[in-house]
């Protein structure tokens, strides 16, 4: 693993690749969040609210996206992260998140960084600076 | 009704960053990592202690804002920013306030919709801000609707 502070730009990060969605990890999400909406974790709920089925909290997404920086934690931390909330996340669906560097400055590193489902469709996409 | 909240605010409330809220929150976002979970490798990292996820303040309370009763349903969560000084520490007191920033309505391909913008902040015991969040909730029509009626 090379150090965030070598990377160029137009360089990326390993994509990290995630079990497909499960029930369980929603309902764990909700609890540790305390975001306890149904239409994250009850088919009814989601239902009434017109939607196919259950969806993921846009929250687990950013956050399981903001994991590909925990390895770089000794470098510096993430000072800025912003992410626009494109598509919604289904049980089953297969989420890989993504980082690649967009500029950088002797003090920070901006990545542009997403998470793409099965179909390659954008589930989030965002700005992520971290700062060394 | 919710362009009269812009500029309102909520009172303080102290949070503190629970180590076992910390572990779930990190295994809930399928991230249990030593440097936000084992107590050595914290005193061993650069932050000489635990620090929490970066998107963890989303578990802070932050008070309510008078006067604003959104519907239940209806709400689709558009934008997330954070800025941080600082990681957050594990055990430590955070103070956090909301504050309606910017309500609008954009017309689009789902009829009106509106944008509503909150930043919630937090502080330590002197003041100082740790960190702030931005997030922009968009309203469709007939949540709206509900809340005339």
């Amino acid at each position: 693993m090379s150090r965030l502070a070598d990377l160029q730009v137009g360089e990326s990060l390993a994509p990290v690749q995630l079990n497909p969605v499960g029930r369980l990890d929603l309902i764990k999400y909700a609890g540790a969040s305390g975001d306890f909406n149904p239409i994250h974790t009850i088919d009814e709920e989601a239902e009434n609210a017109g939607l196919p089925g259950i969806i993921a909290h846009g929250m687990w997404t950013m956050g399981n996206l903001a994991t590909l920086f925990t390895p770089y934690m000794e470098e510096g931390f993430i000072q800025d992260y912003s992410i626009r909330f494109k598509g919604m996340v289904f049980l089953g669906d297969v989420v890989t998140l993504r980082a690649k560097v967009a500029e950088k400055q002797p003090q920070q590193v901006k990545f542009s960084v997403g998470a793409v489902n099965q179909h390659g469709k954008n589930v989030l996409q965002g700005d992520l600076v971290f700062s060394l | 009704m919710l362009k009269s909240s812009i500029g309102k605010k909520s009172n303080k409330v102290k949070n503190t960053i629970e180590r076992g809220a910390v572990r779930k929150f990190a295994e809930a976002i399928n991230d249990p990592d030593p440097i936000y979970l084992d107590e050595t490798a914290g005193a061993n990292s650069r932050y000489k202690r635990n620090i929490a996820p970066p998107t963890f303040p989303v578990t802070f309370d932050a008070g309510t804002i008078p006067d604003m009763n959104l519907p239940a349903k209806g709400l689709i969560h558009g934008e997330q920013i954070y800025h941080y000084k600082r990681p957050l520490y594990v055990g430590e007191d955070v103070y956090c306030w909301m504050e309606v920033k910017d309500y609008y309505e954009k017309s689009g391909n789902f009829g009106d919709m509106g944008f509503l913008v909150v930043g919630k902040y937090g502080e330590d015991e002197d003041g100082t801000l740790l960190f702030t969040e931005e997030r922009i909730v968009i309203i469709n029509e007939a949540a709206r609707k509900e809340m005339v009626g």
